[in-house]
């Protein structure tokens, strides 16, 4: 299979130019997304890494799309920072690329929203082999059409990434996770409501089901005690407490949860659907996010279910047809034909 | 049959304006520098009737505008020549607000507030809150990403978006994003949010609602300098504190906020507000910590709110800060740019030269936490060059927040006002980016024609070198 190894914009923009048909390849953490299809050569952006400019003060960065998340997230956490939505599969080499091009977000993307609230700006290679930029490397910024946006999930349909610029915070001083089993998913249903609706400022909700919540809380140290309680009150439960929680929560986000499926999706969700969404033929599974966000890992049947039932979802591994349903034509063919003429990039 | 006549047809009487005197309130917007006649001003009850006159002005190559209550600063709203005007004011119906989902799709001629309002028996809220709050529409809201206060803990309008039914230019209906927090495939309606219009009149918007704080901590300091105060908001950045909101107003808009509403600020140079928001056990704590980097801050004076009456009367003043300065002096434009927070001091030291330069009083009112600029720039319309004089302050203000490495707009959108500065923030190549794309959804450039994109990007080198 063809492969080029780009490690610099303009290499990027010679690539686009030269080759009729592309796949953009982060650290393929995501192989249902980055791996070629006939006739594509793989664009292997895993060359073009490194932190252009991070400015603790401004809570912003700015780094080569190939950057290894892992990689950024050390230089966030030596100034007492991090991306708050928590990006998936980090442990496994996902590129900061590859996870706006999936659009995925974690689970601590409870406390203050998804990548789409994080992302500040892009420069981009555009099907003619363009460097186009959008956004800018300020928290706040209204100028011009937002095409760091149009980024989140885009499969790499309207360019190539090669530099992000994201918005981060200071990271909780302290952690503090609460686990409660209810019963039934009934009862699970109706807690994880109530507390998605109080302003308890949690850092993730997540249900596994049938009917366990798993609960973090960060702040100040002297505060979480008192929190924890009233968490526990609320529930009237006592649960059980996990002191060191990193470790737990990093495997969640690297989704190990999915091991041993052969495919695995993202399901975007709400409280209401989880129910129909529970009567599916679905492998391992936890709903992040307050039950906005489901990963699951399914077989062909599982996923045939999906699909049959007309829930949209994008698929991380195991199947060729990666994203249900397609983007509507009317809106998104428009602007995919504008900066894709010739259909160089992947999707539509 | 012409235009107008089938414009006609498709409205009950009284509700497609054509005479004179009805059309003047739409010649301007908030930005009232600018004016223009519209052909018509037509105002849709319902989503069809949008679509058809849309769909109609597709079909007779007639140009249109979008506008919600007319609060645009930049002239977004400003009808173009031989163009209709779709005011939506009326189209003002919160379609469903569900307190479970935690969300609300509203009509795009909802105000702000009213979301607000109506959630709060349900403990809930939206989030974005420009000071325009109480009159500006959720559908301006979206076509500039509006911001307000808190943006750097909570972002813009976009992130709370969630769906959208739009009608594009051509007069397809699209639905973009959806119910839920999360979507798969392209971020539309987050990439809607913040075209100013450009690409379609959103009918329908699903908004995401968030759980009202449960405590507010609202602290008022009071400095000797403005950069006293800028060195205070960084000290509070870099203690790990995350405020809901930090606001600074100088002495002339302290002095305008006072006369206006009498909100009881202390007499002083400078004004920072530093607001924290959450859990009670978690704002006590933060409340600590804030009290001890604002003492080592030097700051003059500090008062914390001990009521919900006392904090109202703090945000008060701010929120009025804008309309107040009209007490100032006749006319006013009020810039937005945005510069790197660090480079807060500088930008407004060399605003303080601009305005001995040119002889124009200007006053600051900003969101510190994100470094967003409101300089205001007094001036006398009746005086000859007088608005000129303040147009060409206003753009040096622009130059130098883009040199500064920030953005010509943090909120208040390009509009007509700042479309001339957009090729000093984006290279050739991106403005040609952004116009394929209008011409690609709105290939007679009809929405909100004359906006956002300056003349005459469209460099025929570049054009060559894709054909
Ligand atoms: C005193 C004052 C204070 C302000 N403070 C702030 C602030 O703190 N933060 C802030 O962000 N802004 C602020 N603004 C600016 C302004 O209020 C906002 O930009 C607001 O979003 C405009 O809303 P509107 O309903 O008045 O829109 P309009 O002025 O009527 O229109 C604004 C733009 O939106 C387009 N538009 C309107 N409706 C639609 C639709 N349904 N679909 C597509 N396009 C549409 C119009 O074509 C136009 O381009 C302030 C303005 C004033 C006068």
């Amino acid at each position: 299979m063809a492969e080029v190894r780009p490690t610099s914009p303009l290499e990027v923009q010679e690539a686009v130019r030269l080759h009729p048909r592309l796949r953009p390849k982060g650290a393929g953490t995501k192989p249902a997304l980055s791996a070629p299809r006939e006739g594509e050569v793989v664009l292997d952006l895993s060359g073009l890494r490194g932190l252009l400019q991070y400015e603790p003060e401004e809570f912003v960065f700015t780094a080569y799309a190939g950057t290894p998340v892992k990689e950024v997230e050390e230089a966030l956490r030596a100034h007492g920072q991090y991306l708050p939505f928590h990006p998936p599969l980090a442990g496994r080499g996902a590129t900061l690329g590859g996870t706006v091009a999936a659009g995925l977000s974690g689970p601590m993307r409870e406390r203050f929203g998804g990548l789409r609230d994080f992302l500040l700006g892009v420069r981009f290679v555009d099907g003619e082999g363009r460097l186009v930029r959008g956004g800018g490397q300020v928290v706040k910024n209204a100028a011009g059409f937002p095409f760091h946006r149009l980024m989140v999930g885009s499969l790499g349909a309207f360019g190539i990434m090669v530099e992000l610029s994201f918005k981060v915070f200071p990271y909780p001083r302290a952690t503090r996770t609460l686990r409660v089993a209810l019963g039934n998913l009934a009862g699970a249903l109706a807690a994880l409501e109530r507390l998605r609706g109080l302003p308890l400022d949690l850092l993730a909700l997540d249900l596994i089901p049938p009917a366990t919540l798993e609960i973090r809380l960060g702040g100040f140290p002297e505060s979480l005690e008192g929190r924890l309680k009233r968490l526990r009150e609320l529930l009237g439960r006592e649960g059980e407490a996990l002191l060191e929680d990193e470790a737990h929560w990093e495997g969640v986000r690297d989704l190990s949860f999915l091991e041993g499926s052969p495919i695995w999706v993202k399901v975007p969700s709400t409280p209401a659907r989880i129910p129909a969404l529970e009567g599916l033929p679905l492998g391992p599974r936890r709903y992040l996010s307050g039950g906005e966000l489901l990963y699951a890992g399914v077989d062909p049947e599982g996923l045939r279910a999906l699909r049959g039932a007309g829930l949209p979802h994008l698929v991380l591994k195991g199947a060729e047809e990666a994203l249900f349903p397609p983007p509507p034509p009317a809106f998104f063919g428009k602007v995919k034909a504008a900066l894709d003429p010739r259909g160089r990039l992947p999707l539509g | 049959m012409g235009f107008l006549e089938e414009l006609k047809a498709l409205f009950p009487p009284g509700r497609v304006l054509t005479r004179e005197a009805a059309l003047a309130p739409y010649e301007s917007d908030a930005l009232t520098a600018y004016r223009r006649r519209p052909l018509a001003v037509v105002l849709p009850e319902r989503k069809k009737e949008v679509v058809e006159a849309v769909r109609l002005c597709h079909r007779h190559g007639v140009p249109f505008v979008a506008r919600g209550s007319g609060t645009s600063l930049s002239g977004g709203s400003l009808p173009v020549e031989g163009g209709i005007v779709l005011a939506l004011n009326r189209m003002n119906r919160i379609l469903r607000l569900d307190p479970r989902a935690k969300i609300a799709v509203v009509e795009p001629g909802v105000v702000n507030l009213e979301v607000s309002r109506q959630a709060a028996p349900y403990g809930l809220y939206y989030a974005p809150d420009p000071s325009s709050q109480p009159i500006s529409t959720l559908g301006g809201n979206v076509a500039f990403n509006s911001g307000g206060a808190h943006c750097l803990k909570y972002g813009m309008t976009a992130g709370h978006v969630l769906g959208l039914e739009v009608v594009t230019p051509t007069g397809e209906v699209v639905r973009l994003g959806g119910e839920s927090l999360e979507g798969v495939g392209p971020d539309l309606a987050g990439f809607f949010v913040g075209t100013e219009g450009l690409l379609g009149v959103a009918l329908e918007i699903t908004l995401r609602l968030l759980p009202r704080p449960e405590a507010y901590h609202t602290l008022l300091a009071a400095y000797g300098s403005l950069e006293a105060a800028g060195n205070a908001v960084s000290q509070v950045i870099r203690s790990g504190l995350l405020p809901g909101a930090m606001e600074i107003m100088d002495r002339l808009a302290i002095e305008a906020a006072e006369a206006a509403v009498g909100a009881g600020y202390p007499q002083a140079e400078v004004l920072l507000i530093v607001e924290l928001e959450g859990p009670k056990e978690e704002v006590e704590e933060e409340a600590k910590l804030l009290a001890q980097v604002i003492e080592e801050s030097g700051a003059l004076e500090v008062r914390i709110a001990q009521s919900e009456a006392e904090r109202q009367a703090i945000w008060k003043g701010r929120k009025a800060a804008f309309s107040a300065v009209g007490r100032l002096s006749p006319d006013y434009i009020v810039q937005d740019g945005v510069v790197p927070r660090s480079r807060l001091g500088e930008a407004l030291k060399e605003i303080g030269r601009l305005s001995q330069e040119y002889g124009l009083r200007v006053a600051n009112v900003f969101h510190a936490g994100d470094g967003n600029l409101h300089p205001l720039v007094l001036y006398d319309g009746k005086k000859p060059g007088e608005l000129e004089r303040a147009e060409e302050l206003a753009g040096e203000i622009l130059r130098l927040c883009v040199r500064l490495g920030g953005s010509l707009t943090g909120e208040h959108g390009i509009g007509v006002e700042k479309k001339a500065y957009m090729p000093e923030m984006f290279a050739p190549e991106d403005l040609l980016a952004m116009e394929r794309v209008k011409e690609a959804l709105d290939p007679r450039g009809l929405a909100n024609r004359g906006k956002v994109l300056p003349e005459g990007v469209v460099d025929p080198r570049l054009e060559g070198a894709h054909g």
